[in-house]
């Protein structure tokens, strides 16, 4: 056996020992030096991801259905048989080397940008300590196939982000944040295992493979079946932050470091990860199955779907009325999140419904758009999250009325703020557009009215993004800030995601057909293809971004052409000196009225005033309230799913 | 009916210990609350380890318990899952009780009422 088989063979657990290693190694190496403590810091990340980039493109090439096992403690050569061992498996398919991809890609980035972005703070060695933590964690999430070693992961993950979400001491508000996310997910995780103890009471294995075959293998799902089912969605659902489950991660995301808010999006993701596999693979395990099981997977999908729905809806509406730039951006996380839930939701759904034909003609397109938005979401958010952190470090506050102009000295940042914008609010040709392409096609055929809210909620997103813009690069500059660009490190890190987002953009078709496709088959098995020739057929149209690229660029040519005839230079005293502003001046007692920048919509949020103030309840603060919540919703799923 | 008891014992135990996270408003009762869904877990995983008659499994020890006539043994599985629960607990815990210490010292907070900086 050559070098290369074996480092294929032993991979899923080489990349995680790597980051495993790495992290316990950097408080000793930053003994040594400082600048051999970020190389060490920033070789774990690349080292491991260098491996988890080869073992997907070995994943891919077997065209994503054949997964790769690893078993632990066992010999070279020894057969694995489910019903015979009690050991820990990792299983790397093709929708796990996808979210290995995804998760590689950003801790890259973000590893990077740290380097100038906690510069200034004490404590790094622990900081990169805890990153690589968080990172092995994630990749230990999407990779076990053993359902107790997926609980150890998930309480890994809790815990190295919580320490991080607490990095910046000297701010008490972090430790609240990360005192209500720590709550939340301990409480979540105990959930989960008191489900792990009733699914080992039942049917006495751990191993998701051999579960999933268990289940259900008499043509009857028990109600057993049934409450785990409800908590294992609500809990991967919580950690994926989704609504009414969602009111810790705003506040976890805006008090991290910014490089840490772009990993959590991919950890989050990691639940998300773990909702899909307990819905297609762990429930929905054979095709051939009965009555009873493909109906609970259908409830299932509506599940999602409804899910899906709420966290669009409500994360967007409240990220409209946010001042603190980092909070509006965990807002819309939330309501991107409710994309992917709603694509692989009416996937499901379609899927049970056991119509082949409904399947092939949308289902599936609605499920490779929730699975490439995973990829797109990640990229896109991560870029805005490290842009928001860029802002931050420069402005020296984090309040959308306190700053201003940051444009001027920031170009490359308002640069890559804006790929970023464009992308989240699936403008073409940006790879957002792609995805939620998908979505829109497919989900409109389902249900025409959720096809509109989703794209709704892309109006709203550009809107509050437009505000963010707006308030924070245009206008006149604060002479408090610092002047300049941000150190070339941050720039770097910024840049990795953003030349992604640029290949996804314009490529999205190869991306779809070589990544995305594998990751759908190891879900729903083999189907069409989505894209061919460069362009993404989605049953009822086709997107091709190089055309689109095509029109706008001679658009753009016949702009430069129509402006080099007019006059040069600027008229003198004319409109270009004084700011334009809308409407009419108009005094209320002697002094101007003065629309703060975060509150750009008031006219919309006083509209919704009814739909506003309820919300505002609903976020109290109080912690109390918000695990209510997650019972609650833990509770309704499994009556839902029992009586459905 | 006996052996139903260590059943009644998780049960409660969970929801107590939901009830007194819903509920109560004390930080250091907060982190009392989650031991308890803790303890509560963790009982219900060694409750499962014990079983009678003939299965395909690997026991432990077996012996005659509680008078029955089938031998009786225990997985060794669930105790090996509860020991890495215990662990995870400690962890857990104790970071939580290290933030409500330093959120003491930083504001005076000792409440959940106390503890909303961050919302809407």
């Amino acid at each position: 056996m050559s070098f290369y088989d074996s480092l294929i063979e032993n991979a899923p657990a080489i990349i995680i020992a790597i980051p495993l290693l790495f992290a316990f190694a950097t408080p000793l190496i930053s003994k040594l030096s400082k600048v051999l403590r970020n190389a060490w810091a920033i070789m774990g990340v690349l080292f491991s991801g260098a491996l988890m980039y080869v073992l997907a493109w070995e994943v891919f090439r077997d065209g994503g259905s054949v997964a790769r096992t690893y078993v632990f403690g066992g010999a070279e050569g020894t057969s694995f048989d489910v019903l015979s061992n009690i050991r820990i498996t990792f299983y790397v398919d093709g929708m796990a080397a996808f979210m290995g991809l995804i998760m590689a890609t950003v801790a890259l980035g973000a590893v990077i940008y740290s380097l100038s972005f906690v510069k200034k703070y004490t404590g790094q060695d622990k900081y990169y300590t805890l990153l690589l933590l968080m990172l092995a964690a994630n990749f230990g999430m999407v990779f076990t196939g053993d359902i107790f070693n997926l609980f150890v992961w998930f309480e890994v993950s809790s815990v190295a982000i919580c320490g991080l979400v607490a990095f910046r001491t000297n701010r008490g508000e972090s430790f609240e944040g990360a005192a209500k996310y720590l709550i939340y997910s301990t409480i979540a995780g105990l959930l989960l295992l008191f489900a792990i103890g009733i699914l080992y009471g039942q049917y006495g294995h751990l191993n998701l493979e051999y579960l999933s075959a268990a289940i259900g293998a008499d043509g009857t799902i028990l109600i057993v079946d049934k409450i785990v089912l409800g908590i294992l969605i609500t809990v991967f659902a919580l950690k994926a932050g989704a609504v009414p489950m969602h009111m810790a991660t705003p506040d976890a995301y805006s008090e991290a470091p910014a490089p840490i808010t772009a990993m959590m999006v991919t950890a989050s993701q990691a639940g998300l990860y773990a909702v899909f596999r307990t819905g297609w693979t762990l429930y929905g395990g054979n095709i051939s199955r009965a009555a009873a099981e493909l109906d609970l997977i259908h409830a299932v999908g509506y599940v999602l779907v409804i899910l899906g729905l709420l966290s669009m809806f409500v994360g967007v509406t409240l990220a409209l009325v946010q001042k603190d730039i980092k909070r509006l951006m965990a807002y819309h996380a939330i309501s991107q999140t409710g994309y992917m839930l709603l694509g692989v939701g009416v996937g499901l759904a379609v899927y049970a419904s056991g119509d082949n034909t409904d399947f092939s003609l949308y289902g599936r397109t609605a499920l490779a758009g929730g699975i490439f938005h995973i990829f797109n979401h990640a990229l896109y958010k991560g870029l805005l999250f490290l842009t928001a952190g860029a802002i931050i470090y420069k402005a020296g506050t984090r309040d959308l009325n306190k700053m201003g102009g940051l444009g001027r000295d920031m170009k490359m940042t308002a640069l890559f703020f804006i790929i970023g914008a464009l992308a989240i609010a699936g403008i073409p040709p940006s790879n957002g557009f792609a995805s939620k392409f998908l979505i829109y096609e497919s989900v409109f055929h389902f249900n025409p009215v959720i096809g509109a809210i989703a794209m709704l909620v892309s109006l709203l997103t550009l809107a509050s993004f437009v505000k963010v813009f707006y308030a924070a690069f245009m206008g006149p500059k604060n002479s408090e800030m610092k002047t300049g660009e941000v150190p070339r490190s941050m720039l770097i890190g910024m840049s990795v995601l953003a030349g992604m987002i640029l290949v996804f953009s314009f490529l999205p078709s190869l991306v779809l057909s070589e990544i995305v496709d594998p990751a759908v088959t190891a879900l729903a098995g083999p189907g069409p293809e989505i894209g061919t020739n460069l362009t993404l057929f989605s049953g009822q149209g086709s997107w091709n971004a190089l055309v689109l690229l095509g029109v706008l660029s001679i658009v753009l040519i016949l702009g430069i052409l129509i402006r080099s005839w007019g006059q040069k230079g600027t008229v003198p005293n004319g409109e270009g000196k004084k700011p334009y502003l809308f409407g009419n001046p108009t005094e209320v007692n002697g002094n101007p009225i003065v629309v703060p920048a975060s509150n750009v919509y008031w006219g919309f949020v006083k509209a919704l005033q009814k739909y506003y103030r309820p919300m505002e309840k609903m976020h109290s603060g109080l912690i109390n309230e918000y695990v209510f919540w997650f019972v609650a919703t833990a509770g309704m799923v499994m009556l839902a799913l029992a009586f459905l | 009916m006996m052996s139903e008891i260590p059943y009644l014992a998780v049960v409660a135990l969970i929801a107590i210990g939901l009830y007194i996270v819903m509920f109560k408003r004390n930080l250091i009762k907060l982190a009392m609350g989650i031991t308890l869904i803790e303890t509560g877990a963790n009982l219900f995983l060694i409750t499962l380890a014990f079983r009678s008659g003939d299965r395909l499994s690997a026991p432990v020890f077996t012996s005659q318990i509680m008078g029955g006539s089938a031998p009786a043994y225990s997985l060794p599985t669930p105790h090996a899952l509860t020991l890495t629960s215990i662990v995870i607990g400690v962890a857990t815990t104790a970071l939580l009780l290290a933030f409500f210490m330093k959120l003491y010292q930083k504001f005076r907070v000792s409440t959940v009422d106390e503890m909303r900086r961050l919302r809407g």
